[in-house]
């Protein structure tokens, strides 16, 4: 299935909107499906889509298109926006209790969501900020749930009040509330377990605990490769319940996560954090913005854009576009580039960013340390060498070659790359082919996908 | 066989049953609802598909391949447009007869998936059964990364009341499978079913290090019937479609245990799985009992499938086409 990214399509519908200053319904409307089809194949609800696109058209029929930006990105703007507001626009802490009294945290969702390892890293997070966390093992029915809890916590430092499998989880809570106010705890996390939002006693299980301790928060924990089923569990933990927030977990796999939007669809609840591995320390803040993007399968494109915009200067932008004009490009302006490059994290890291490669790179090795050796190669020439390529002759290429320590063949590659891009730039009019961060004027190779 | 198929269908239904009370079928109203096939119903039927996870691409498929019968058979009513839905379906679904052979072989069974699927319970689940049936199972605890993993699993051995070979937490998952071999080999185990550590499909290191435990098992011991099975939570979405591609090609996958579907999942994305990867859907969890994981069923699954709850502030729509119906 070829991944065409979001982007992509919308500028080709807007391909023949050039010059019209206002979008008109029919444009809009021929976006919006390409953006309900990237939705639901990021698993965004049906109906939360059908929601989402309705109140987006509302808000982009008639926009003015500003002069700096195409319709397509008018469009993804308004869509980016959009979904940014509905899933919270900014960031959320798990509310706690003054440090004198005592928080009660509960850990609720689906069997293998992620809730015994998130208990233990939230325990860590609260164990920098100074406060003493207590982990109460409530997942007694799966087998060895409460030795995963004790391992994880011991791997934390955080104490764990486990009474075995054979006493209610309502009495756990309980003895663990008391334990932790003995002890002069005032954090204490319930890891309760896995169950399925329609099993009504285990529902009533949850309800109990919560009559039985006064729980502060209720957050429920949910894989972040859920699909349409998404809004059903979450309601349901909602409306039994009440939860107070919401965990993603497992968002360091390559899914879209459009689950995240559905969830807050449907529950109005935020999104506290995300986990992002499997180290315990790889619990990290939410953004809403960057999920946006994420969900709509851009990448992080504006990431992307601010580092390019931010990398290149545009005084050296200028002396290169003249410079490939007159075929007078260079092994120094090839050292450039290559520094640009990696002032914006090196290139498995833009790649990354870009739509529709962060799925492709999982297969994909980008070997980084070939730019180091061509940074190598071009240090050892003389500025000479560096500014006539011309230059090297066959006894100059076995010196550079020696001075890089790589052998004479490298040499003769880099030469040869470097004749190519200068005939592929002279074909281009001056403008150099599908490097980022290099000037590529408004026509050029360098294009961003809108 | 008849009375397992009976207590298979009752049970998926019986999960699903729990919320039938403030629920409606949808599918139901779908085609008694609707008169003619125009592209409303299309659009009805898309959204069905779309709502099990069956994903937008084999959404699509099917309902184009629809169509064309459609026109072909000169169909003009819902309810055998609904019987040629699911016919395809379940044909696409359906098990060969040689896909259970390697219960009746001496063979090694690699259980694999990303993490939280419910690997190491379909693993105590199998063995039990397997046991039950009069085998020599022995169970080989690889995954040395998670915390108690291994006595999960031991607690399912013991369950089960199987062997178990298992190494230290963190040691080289790759040196319990060669243990494991070796001590399949030693006291003639029917089965060998070995647990991994849940891995997501874009961590490169750990794909290979499955791809190495893949080889060891094909070097060590050749003669024995290879079974390969990745877990798919019922609940995933379209990443599953990835997940599969990538586990494929780590390890060849030969079949699919999709767990969780008690709940209000339907799992569609195994027939999407399905019809690109042809990797058959083997087993199906339905509970937390050692029952309740079972052999696959086309016909129920469709079933299943297509009943589809509606929520209870949609239930007047359902309600006038039950009047309808009643008419």
């Amino acid at each position: 299935m070829a991944f065409e990214s979001l982007s992509e399509k919308l500028q080709n519908i807007f391909k023949n909107l050039r010059g019209r200053g206002r979008l008109s319904e029919a444009d809009v409307k021929a976006a919006l499906k390409e953006v309900k089809l990237a939705l639901l194949e990021a698993d965004v609800n049906f109906k939360v889509v059908r929601q989402f696109i309705k109140s987006v058209q509302e808000r982009a029929v008639g926009q003015d298109v500003l002069n700096s930006l195409t319709p397509g990105q008018m469009v993804i703007k308004i869509v980016n926006e959009e979904m940014v507001s509905l899933m919270g626009s900014e960031t959320t802490e798990i509310a706690l209790r003054p440090s004198d009294e005592i928080t009660v945290i509960m850990m609720t969702g689906l069997q293998g969501a992620g809730k015994t390892t998130t208990s233990a890293k939230i325990a860590g997070k609260l164990l920098e900020k100074n406060r003493k966390p207590l982990l109460a093992a409530c997942d007694v029915y799966r087998p060895a749930a409460i030795e995963q809890l004790q391992v994880n916590g011991e791997r934390m430092g955080v104490p764990v009040f486990s009474m075995g499998t054979g006493i209610s989880p309502v009495d756990i809570a309980k003895a663990a509330v008391e334990h932790a106010r003995r002890e002069g705890m005032n954090v204490v996390i319930l890891d309760t377990a896995g169950r399925l939002h329609v099993d009504e006693d285990m529902m009533q299980e949850l309800k109990d605990i919560q009559e039985a301790v006064h729980v502060d928060q209720t957050i429920f924990v949910v894989d972040a490769m859920t699909g349409q089923d998404a809004v059903n569990v979450a309601k349901a933990f909602n409306d039994k319940i009440n939860i107070d927030g919401i965990i993603l977990t497992k968002l360091d796999g390559d899914t879209r996560g459009g689950a995240a939007l559905s969830i807050r669809a449907v529950t109005g609840k935020p999104i506290l954090y995300a986990g992002m591995g499997e180290k315990l320390s790889d619990l990290e803040q939410f953004h809403p913005d960057r999920m946006a993007s994420r969900i709509l399968g851009m990448g992080d494109v504006l990431t992307l854009i601010e580092k390019a915009q931010a990398q290149v200067d545009e005084q050296k932008a200028l002396e290169l576009s003249q410079k490939m004009r007159k075929n007078a490009f260079g092994y120094d302006d090839l050292l450039d580039s290559i520094k640009q490059i990696r002032s914006m994290g090196g290139i498995s890291d833009m790649l990354a960013m870009v739509p529709g490669m962060s799925a492709k790179l999982g297969s994909m090795d980008v070997d980084e340390s070939q730019l180091g050796k061509i940074e190598a190669i071009i240090h050892s020439m003389t500025p000479e060498e560096r500014s006539n390529p011309d230059l090297l002759n066959p006894s100059r290429k076995k010196r550079i070659a020696a001075g890089a320590g790589v052998p004479v063949s490298q040499v003769n590659r880099l030469a040869k790359q470097l004749e190519q891009m200068k005939k592929l730039m002279k074909q281009f009019g001056g403008k150099m082919p599908g490097m980022p961060g290099m000037p590529g004027g408004r026509r050029g190779r360098l294009r961003f996908p809108f | 066989m008849e009375e397992k198929k009976k207590g298979f269908f009752s049970r998926l239904f019986a999960g699903l049953s729990k919320t039938r009370d403030s629920l409606k079928s949808g599918f139901d109203s779908l085609f008694s609802g609707f008169s003619k096939l125009d592209d409303d119903f299309y659009e009805e039927l898309e959204e069905i598909l779309i709502m099990a996870d069956i994903g937008v691409a084999t959404t699509e498929e099917i309902i184009d391949s629809l169509k064309e019968k459609v026109k072909d058979q000169h169909i003009k009513e819902p309810a055998q447009c609904r019987q040629l839905l699911e016919e395809s379906i379940r044909e696409q679904m359906t098990v060969d007869e040689n896909a259970y052979d390697f219960e009746n072989k001496t063979s090694v069974v690699l259980v694999i998936g990303v993490n939280g699927v419910g690997k190491t319970t379909t693993i105590g689940k199998l063995a039990a059964q397997y046991k039950k049936a009069g085998k020599k199972v022995l169970l080989a605890a690889a995954d040395t990364f998670r915390a108690a993993a291994i006595e999960q699993l031991t607690a399912w051995a013991g369950r089960a009341g199987v062997e178990i070979i298992s190494g230290q937490e963190g040691v080289d998952p790759a040196s319990v499978i060669y243990d494991a071999l070796a001590a399949a080999k030693a006291r003639k185990a029917d089965i060998l079913l070995c647990d991994t550590a849940g891995r997501l499909h874009n961590k490169k290191n750990l794909m290979n290090e499955l791809g190495k435990i893949n080889r060891i098992i094909d070097r060590e011991y050749p003669e024995a019937f290879r079974e390969n099975l990745i877990v798919l939570d019922g609940t995933t979405g379209q990443n599953a479609l990835v997940q599969a591609r990538q586990f494929k090609e780590a390890a060849d996958i030969t079949g699919i245990v999709l767990t969780k579907l008690d709940g209000t999942a339907k799992g569609g994305i195994a027939i999407a799985i399905q019809s690109e990867l042809h990797v058959p859907v083997k087993y199906i969890g339905v509970g937390e009992q050692i029952d309740d994981l079972q052999k696959f069923d086309a016909d129920s699954y469709v079933k299943a499938l297509f009943d589809v709850p509606v929520p209870a502030d949609e239930e007047e729509t359902a309600q006038n086409s039950t009047a309808q119906e009643e008419n």
